[in-house]
Parts: C-alpha cells; sequence; structure tokens
C-alpha cells in the first residue's frame, strides 16, 4: 500500500480556510448546505486529480467513520 | 460566597492583602489651588494597562497623574492568563520577578472531545526564551505588584475615588477634565488624556464614541473554585463533555489553589438563576467527580463582544486596552492587548512630551494597535465561532474535525478552543526603516518584537549569566553584533564607529544605548580571547546569532518598547542618524 493517507497538515492558512468554508454556507438551508458539500468533494477531488490518491482519502475518511 | 478556614490557610499571605487593601482618598492640591492645574499626562483607570503605561512613562521621566474611581484592586480573578510579551514589559517595569514567582507556568494545553482526549499542544517557546509561553496569575496580583511599583516612583499621582465626569476635547488647547470625588468636583487639564477605563469606559461614553462590533449570543459562567484537586497545570478545553452535554469548558490553574472553570451555558441560561452558587455547585461537581471538596472564591455570568472604536484617539484624547477594544476570551487577548497598547503608547508620548519628536508620531499608535487589535478580534471570532457553531451545518464541520482530529494531523491544527496570544507585528508600520531588507534571508524584521537569549558576560573573576533584554529596559538600544573570529582591531574600530554616532546621538536629546553582543564564540579555544572582550555580552549558546541573523557588524535599532526599528547587515555609516532624523521631522 504506498498511498496510505497520513493527512499532515498542507494549509497555507487553516483558520482562514475554515472561516472561510463555514461562511460559504451562511444563510443556505441544510438541503442546500448538502448540496454545497457535494459540489465542493467533486471540485476539491478533481484539483487533487490523481486517483490513486483520492481512493487512499476516501478509505481514511469511511475507516474512521465507522469507528465512531 | 463560599469561604472557608481551609481556603484562608491555601491563599498566601499577599493574596489576602491585595483582596482587601483598600487606598484612601486624599485631597489633591489641585482642589485647593484657585486656578485649573494643567498636567502633561492623565491617565483614567489604574487597572493592568493604566498601571503599566503610569509607569513605564514615570520610568522615562514623564510625570503622570492616575485618576481612578474606585479605592481597591479588581476583586475575582478576572484576566489570568499572562503571555511572554506580556512578562517582558513586566520585567522592564520591574515586576516580571514577582509575576514569574506568584505566577503558575503552562505549556501544555488538552481538547477534548465528549469522553475522550482529542489532542494536546505545546506552547513550548522558541530555544533560549526566559519565560514560559504563559504564566496564570489573578489580575489582582499584578495590579497589586503594579501598585506597589507606582507608589514607589514619585514621578506617580494616584488619586483614589476621583471620578471622570465630563471631558472637553474639542479645541486646540489641552483637554479638560472634570472630576468629582468624595469631597466634591474639581477641573483639571492635561496636555495628554489616556483612557483605560475598560470595556464600560465613561471617558469613551462622555465624549459621544462607541466601541462597535459583533456581540455573541451566548453566555458563560466564570467560577474561580479552591480545592486540592491532582489537575495537572495545563489548560484543559473540552466539546460537548459528558457532564456538561452540547456546551464548551475550560479549566485552567491559577496560584493559591485555585481554579478558574469557564461553562458555556448557551443564549437561553437565565444570568441570574447561574449566579446562585445552589446553581453553580452541581456544575462543577460533575465536573470534579462526586468526592473532591472545593469553594467558590468568586464567580460571574458574562457575555461578550468582539469590538472596537473606529480610531483610538480623538485629539488630546487616547484610548487603551478594553476601552478601545474587545475580544472574547479565548485566547487570552485582552489584557495581553492592553498591556502592548501601554508600552507601544509610552515612549511615543515621553518623546513628544520632550520635543524630540512632533506630535504626529502619536498617529503611530492608533495605525499599529488598531491593526493589532483587527488581528485580536480576527482569532479571536474564529475561535469563538468554533466553539459556538452557529447553525447545523457548521456543527457538523466542527464535531466532524474533532473527530478527525483524533487521528489526522491536519485536522488537530484545525481544532479552535483560542487562538493564544503573542506579541503584535507591526510590520506595516510607516516607522519601520527596512533599506536592507534584500540582505537579510530571515532574523527579526523591522516592526517584529526584539526576541530576548541568554547572554554571558565574563569578567577577571569569572562569568555571569543573564539575558539579552536586562540591557535592553531604556530608550532605543543598538544591538551591534561582533564576532570573535574578526580581529580584535577591526572589531575596536567598528565599536567606536558606532558608540561616536550613538554619543552624538545622545548628545541631541536622544535616549539610546549601545549594547554589544559577541557571537561566534562556541570553540574551547576562543575562550583564550574572552578576555580582550572586556564586559562585553557573549552569545554563547548561539541563540541570538540564530534569531537576528547576525554576522559581525549586523546592527538592529530597537524602538523604546522592543520592536525593531531598523537593521543593517553590516553598519553603514550615518545610518542610525538618518532614521532619528526621519523620526524628528515625520509629518502627515
Amino acid at each position: 500500500m504506498s498511498s496510505e493517507y497520513l493527512g499532515q497538515f498542507k494549509f497555507t492558512d487553516g483558520d482562514g480556510f475554515y472561516q472561510a468554508l463555514i461562511d460559504s454556507h451562511q444563510a443556505l438551508s441544510l438541503e442546500d448546505s448538502h448540496r454545497l458539500n457535494a459540489r465542493l468533494v467533486l471540485m476539491m477531488a478533481n484539483e487533487i486529480g490523481q486517483l490513486e490518491v483520492l481512493k487512499s482519502i476516501l478509505i481514511a475518511a469511511r475507516a474512521n467513520l465507522t469507528q465512531l | 460566597m463560599d469561604t472557608s478556614e481551609s481556603t484562608e490557610q491555601k491563599q498566601s499571605v499577599q493574596g489576602r492583602r491585595y483582596q482587601t487593601l483598600e487606598f484612601t482618598y486624599a485631597r489633591s492640591g489641585d482642589q485647593d489651588a484657585g486656578r485649573v492645574a494643567r498636567h502633561p499626562i492623565i491617565i483614567v483607570g489604574a487597572g493592568p494597562v493604566g498601571l503599566s503605561l503610569a509607569i513605564d512613562l514615570a520610568q522615562k521621566g514623564q510625570k503622570v497623574v492616575l485618576l481612578d474611581n474606585d479605592f481597591k484592586l479588581s476583586t475575582g480573578s478576572r484576566a489570568i492568563c499572562f503571555a511572554q510579551r506580556t512578562l517582558e514589559v513586566f520585567d522592564r517595569l520591574g515586576i516580571g520577578e514577582e509575576v514569574a514567582a506568584k505566577g503558575v507556568s503552562w505549556s501544555i494545553g488538552k481538547v477534548f472531545f465528549k469522553d475522550r482526549l482529542t489532542y494536546q499542544f505545546d506552547l513550548l517557546p522558541e530555544a533560549g526564551s526566559k519565560h514560559p509561553a504563559f504564566f496564570n496569575i489573578q489580575q489582582f496580583y499584578v495590579e497589586g505588584f503594579l501598585v506597589d511599583q507606582a507608589l514607589k516612583d514619585p514621578l506617580i499621582e494616584i488619586r483614589w475615588m476621583n471620578k471622570v465626569v465630563g471631558v472637553q476635547a474639542g479645541g486646540h488647547g489641552p483637554a479638560i477634565v472634570e472630576i468629582d470625588t468624595p469631597e466634591g468636583p474639581y477641573q483639571c487639564q492635561a496636555d495628554y488624556l489616556i483612557a483605560c477605563d475598560g470595556s464600560r469606559s465613561s471617558v469613551r461614553e462622555l465624549m459621544g464614541k462607541e466601541s462597535k462590533g459583533r456581540v455573541f449570543q451566548d453566555r458563560f459562567l466564570i467560577a474561580d473554585v479552591t480545592m486540592s484537586a491532582d489537575f495537572p497545570t495545563e489548560r484543559w478545553f473540552w466539546f460537548d463533555p459528558p457532564f456538561h452535554p452540547n456546551q464548551s469548558v475550560l479549566l485552567h490553574k491559577q496560584p493559591d489553589g485555585q481554579w478558574r472553570i469557564d461553562f458555556q451555558l448557551g443564549w437561553d441560561a437565565d444570568p441570574d438563576e447561574e449566579r446562585k452558587p445552589d446553581n453553580i455547585r452541581p456544575r462543577i461537581q460533575a465536573l470534579l467527580g462526586k468526592d473532591i471538596e472545593f469553594q467558590i472564591a468568586w464567580a460571574s455570568v458574562y457575555t461578550f463582544a468582539c469590538l472596537r472604536m473606529d480610531a483610538f484617539r480623538e485629539g488630546r484624547v487616547f484610548f487603551a486596552g478594553d476601552s478601545a477594544h474587545g475580544v472574547s476570551p479565548f485566547g487570552a487577548r485582552g489584557a495581553n492587548s492592553g498591556v502592548q497598547d501601554a508600552e507601544n503608547l509610552a515612549w511615543k508620548l515621553d518623546l513628544v512630551l520632550r520635543g524630540l519628536c512632533p506630535p504626529v508620531l502619536l498617529q503611530s499608535y492608533c495605525a499599529e494597535r488598531e491593526a493589532a487589535a483587527d488581528e485580536n478580534i480576527l482569532y479571536s471570532t474564529r475561535a469563538t465561532d468554533f466553539i459556538t457553531p452557529k447553525s447545523e451545518m457548521s456543527r457538523v464541520f466542527r464535531d466532524t474535525t474533532l473527530e478527525l482530529a483524533q487521528d489526522f494531523p491536519f485536522a488537530r491544527r484545525l481544532v479552535n478552543s483560542g487562538r493564544l496570544s503573542t506579541a503584535s507585528h507591526y510590520s506595516r508600520s510607516t516607522l519601520n526603516w527596512a533599506t536592507q531588507e534584500a540582505l537579510f534571508h530571515g532574523g527579526i524584521e523591522p516592526g517584529s518584537p526584539a526576541l530576548n537569549g541568554p547572554i554571558r558576560r565574563f569578567s577577571q573573576r569569572g562569568f555571569i549569566d543573564a539575558w539579552l533584554f536586562d540591557h535592553c529596559k531604556h530608550g532605543f538600544i543598538v544591538l551591534l553584533f561582533l564576532s570573535s573570529k574578526v580581529h580584535s582591531i577591526q572589531r575596536t574600530d567598528l565599536s567606536h564607529k558606532v558608540s561616536s554616532e550613538i554619543t552624538h546621538l545622545g548628545s541631541k536629546g536622544w535616549p539610546i544605548h549601545l549594547v554589544e553582543v559577541i557571537i561566534e564564540n562556541l570553540d574551547e579555544a576562543d575562550r583564550q580571547h574572552i578576555d580582550n572582550f572586556g564586559s562585553s555580552n557573549v552569545d554563547q549558546k548561539d541563540v541570538l546569532r540564530q534569531k537576528y541573523q547576525a554576522s559581525s557588524g549586523t546592527v538592529y535599532l530597537l524602538r523604546p518598547d522592543q520592536h525593531v526599528l531598523a537593521r543593517w547587515k553590516m553598519y553603514s555609516d550615518n545610518g542610525l542618524t538618518s532614521v532619528f532624523q526621519k523620526l524628528r521631522e515625520l509629518n502627515e
């Protein structure tokens, strides 16, 4: 498994991103917020591009979800 | 509130003294002068900010009148987290040792989500720091140390129970201050009036000014609890813990066996009900576990806002500390930023009153500290939004971040339980002199705070270990770095050039001092040369050379508040003189 997801911090400004993310949801209905999230996943995934990397993220995100 | 004998015993004698200390009103000469007395500086408010400012100004030789509407130190602990930079200021003011001796130092913070530890951080200061990241100490101790220091200074006159009831600052002349006392009102004139009178500033109100911003719809219960529990000396923050579901809780250690606990209550909580000891006790007991005995020393229910005045100056009136700006408590940015306001303003007022700089210098106080307030408000608002999500999706992101933080490093750095106060950087200040920046690759940029570090002073009888800032307490400081590897004739030549320029500037009235630092003295063989350095400061651990990216001949000019004003990779003739000429001729 060459592409295990490690989750290292890569943001240039993590707090700035978090604020922008929350702001982008402002005044949306919950339904629209879910649509926004789905759009974001697809658009950000496209920016990552590499299928191997994306698969490792999908596995890591899912694995940790089932633990909880 | 509960107090028992065991509580009393745990509190130190000094703590009891400060908590019961009452100052007496004394009639001042101004009340009988027959004409309105004029003072160069009147400060309103004897809290940490007003007292720091008064001491700083008096140490520079300025006479100060300090008015306070009360006759006691603050009750309860209030501000408790004092940051490294504040301790450096306190060192300069002469109370650093006392704060460090009484305070509880900490650097580790733990964040819990529900019933488990999510992650921990360590605010370990960089190598060669004198102070830890934070000291926790009750505000009344800090005020007590400052008052004791101020009372020793004949240039400071504190007038207790003197309440400002009117301010006229419209014209070109001095501000006119109307003051009420137990013996009736009187008036004073002030060349400069500085309002350090807190978030409900009466000076601000009297002048019809507002501090504006965002009020958060949330309530917090704050309690100081005395107990003998074996929690470590760390900052503990819980999101949604089992003992206080859906809300956050913060636990902090203080001196005298006291602990600060903050419970988020939500907007719907009834503040009058929540304030009752019978309602507070079960909340605390749930956190501590049923077997731990405790006493409540002080408690309060509060809301907060992130706000500031549009301008920290109105003519001859300046605002500093909470009167000028307010933040949420997550981040320890209240008192710490107020003390930085005070140190920023003190040297500027001094230079203007001495006639060394035009009054426009004071405008840089506003530019620098308004930008600092914006930064504090930004950090504080983000933390508050993380702690109290404003929508369902916002809460999903918050909780997901906390879940991910358990496994992934990136998420730990997104968790925001408060980004803790560090020194402000005035990187955009128009005072900065940045002519040789291309020659530096790192070090400390103009506008940034200078960094402390260990130095060793050699003499024939051995050596003494000290700190660079021990020599940077008064006036402008010229740090001249000289390498032990450079021939001593060259060194002496450079040293003479710099010191003669400084002597010349000194003769024109500038408060300026030279501090030489010998770098690259690492090899045993080099120690033989030590005799040649006389009483110089030696960067024995190579900390200062690295922090300042210094080589032989590098010069840093520090402002009296220890921020870098200018730097030269290699000393250039009359470089210092040019900077002071600019200060003397500042214009709009």
